[in-house]
């Protein structure tokens, strides 16, 4: 017997992804991957696979499925609002960072995320799903990854792995860094900005903007002044990387980034802060704050003591 | 030469190799991706996650929970990598393009730039013998060079949302083509309808740096009728 979600509904932006695709950006192929790593490792932390298994990434809303099969366990992360619809039509309000049980024919419903932008939602054994030069993680602009390297769409089966072993229900403590100030180091082409741009950068608010997606966040705020050259040669890009283009407003490079770009990058965004800024809706007011590398490293530490 | 290793954020560096944007600084570009690439693959260096070669630069990717910048700077700084073997690549790929209206966005901008026609402009690119310096951007896609100096112009001051898939952009003197659809800041001057990137072959992308690629001029229909092998 086959065992699957049936999609409903697809949601606004869902893809499988894991912790990424690697070693190969210099062909032009980014690394992808989840984009909140911690919610991501919670949601397979708390149905106990390994945490790199990969699991369905939603956005904003997210799916309605339908079960199919055995018994299952499963959870959502990271801040959900969610409903487990039984076969009987009865509804229980779902809560997110808690696993829980479904059965054959209920229905999950997730309905949106919670001042926050990305979820997560794994089952015990993983989905059954394809992977693509190393990784399950999905690449939608260049289709690349398991379900054809694209978003579900309505009708889609999700395939699992049967699982006879019965397991603990787990919960895990959790909330979002509601924090607005992104930690970040000087950029490779920092001094290519005036002095006064330089200090506004820290010192102004930035507005994360609707034109905000996997590649990028584009930010909206005081204009950043370069005094050197509007272009540079192109050259290779690392998450996280902050790039002005010529009019001035700067964005954020993020997961699913071109891997070379010919824009000046004023800073870069450290590593421990990164999920923080991804979860943030359009419309937040976050500011930027400059560390050097020995704090990005020592922030880092903390950071992992969270997985 | 190496000049110089800088920290990109606490997850990169880049080393850098000059100013100078010429077929010479690539190579030495690439003597050291081969080189870092090898060093992952035989287990000398551990952590490493990407290696991105440019023209003037490779950027290098890790996991900080596995190395800091430091090591890898030292491990770098400590090699004797030019003794690394680069063979030259003697590969010439015909790629067909339609300069149509359809597809030549950003002609008139050039020609008031240039101020040269139509004609002149398509002549001087069909003309070219490009080098491919590296593959980025988006996956499979070349940036190649270098293109008649009458023909240089900056990248738009607000990247487009969305160029189409085959799209011929010029900036400077590089050339490239789109090999999705994808946001960009190029000036586009046509469209091919080869396909240079496939995920599910072998050989992923039909270009590799080093490669040497010729323009051909196709007319609409032969545009409509092109099948990808």
């Amino acid at each position: 017997m086959n065992n699957y979600f049936k999609v409903l509904r697809p949601g606004i932006n869902s893809t499988f992804q894991d912790l990424g695709r690697f070693g190969l950006q210099h062909l032009g192929i980014v690394a992808s991957g989840c984009m909140d790593q911690l919610s991501f490792c919670n949601s397979n932390k708390l149905v106990d696979n390994k945490i790199s298994e990969g699991a369905l990434e939603f956005a904003y809303q997210g799916p309605l499925l339908e079960m199919n099969g055995a018994n299952a366990l499963v959870a959502i992360s990271g801040k959900v609002n969610f409903n487990l619809i039984k076969k009987n039509g009865e509804i229980i309000k779902g809560k997110s960072n808690e696993s829980f049980q479904i059965s054959n024919g209920d229905k999950i419903d997730i309905l949106s995320t919670i001042n926050s932008v990305y979820g997560y939602f794994s089952i015990f054994g993983g989905f059954k799903i394809e992977e693509v030069k190393g990784s399950v993680s999905t690449l939608v602009k260049a289709k690349i990854g398991p379900n054809n390297g694209n978003k579900l769409k309505i009708d889609d089966k999700i395939f699992f792995r049967k699982s006879n072993q019965t397991n603990k229900l787990k919960k895990i403590e959790f909330d979002f860094d509601k924090d607005n100030v992104i930690r970040v180091m000087k950029g490779l082409q920092f001094h290519y900005f005036s002095k006064n741009s330089q200090d506004d950068f820290f010192s102004k608010e930035y507005k994360v903007t609707k034109l905000t997606d996997r590649m990028g966040m584009r930010l909206d705020g005081v204009k950043l002044e370069n005094t050197v050259n509007k272009n540079i040669k192109s050259e290779g890009i690392t998450k996280g990387s902050i790039q002005v283009p010529g009019d001035g407003q700067p964005i954020i490079l993020l997961s699913d980034h071109p891997t070379i770009g010919g824009y000046p990058k004023i800073a870069n965004v450290i590593s421990a802060d990164y999920d923080k800024l991804v979860q943030k809706t359009p419309g937040t007011i976050i500011k930027f704050k400059l560390v050097n590398l020995a704090v990005a490293e020592n922030a880092f530490q903390d950071y992992v003591r969270k997985f | 030469m190496l000049k110089k290793i800088s920290n990109i954020g606490d997850c990169g560096i880049t080393c850098d190799f000059g100013d100078e944007v010429n077929k010479n600084t690539n190579k030495e570009v690439i003597k050291l991706f081969n080189f870092i690439q090898e060093s992952v693959k035989s287990r000398k260096i551990k952590g490493i996650l990407n290696y991105t070669p440019s023209y003037n630069k490779l950027i290098i990717n890790f996991e900080l929970g596995q190395i800091k910048s430091k090591d890898i700077i030292e491990f770098i700084k400590s090699s004797d990598y030019s003794k690394v073997n680069l063979p030259e690549s003697t590969k010439i790929v015909e790629i067909p393009i339609c300069y149509d209206e359809e597809f030549a966005l950003d002609i008139k901008r050039l020609e008031e730039k240039t101020k040269l026609n139509f004609k002149e402009i398509v002549s001087k690119h069909l003309e070219t013998n490009f080098f491919v310096y590296m593959i980025g951007f988006v996956p499979g896609q070349p940036f190649l060079g270098d293109l008649s100096e009458s023909l240089f112009h900056d990248r738009l001051d607000t990247p487009r949302i969305r160029i189409n898939k085959g799209s011929v952009g010029i900036v400077e003197k590089f050339c490239t083509i789109y090999t999705f659809e994808s946001p960009g800041g190029w000036n586009i001057i046509g469209r091919t309808p080869f396909e240079l990137f496939n995920i599910n072959k072998t050989n992923t992308s039909i270009l590799s740096p080093g490669d040497t690629v010729k323009f051909k001029s196709i007319s609409k229909k032969e545009f409509t009728l092109f099948k990808n092998e």
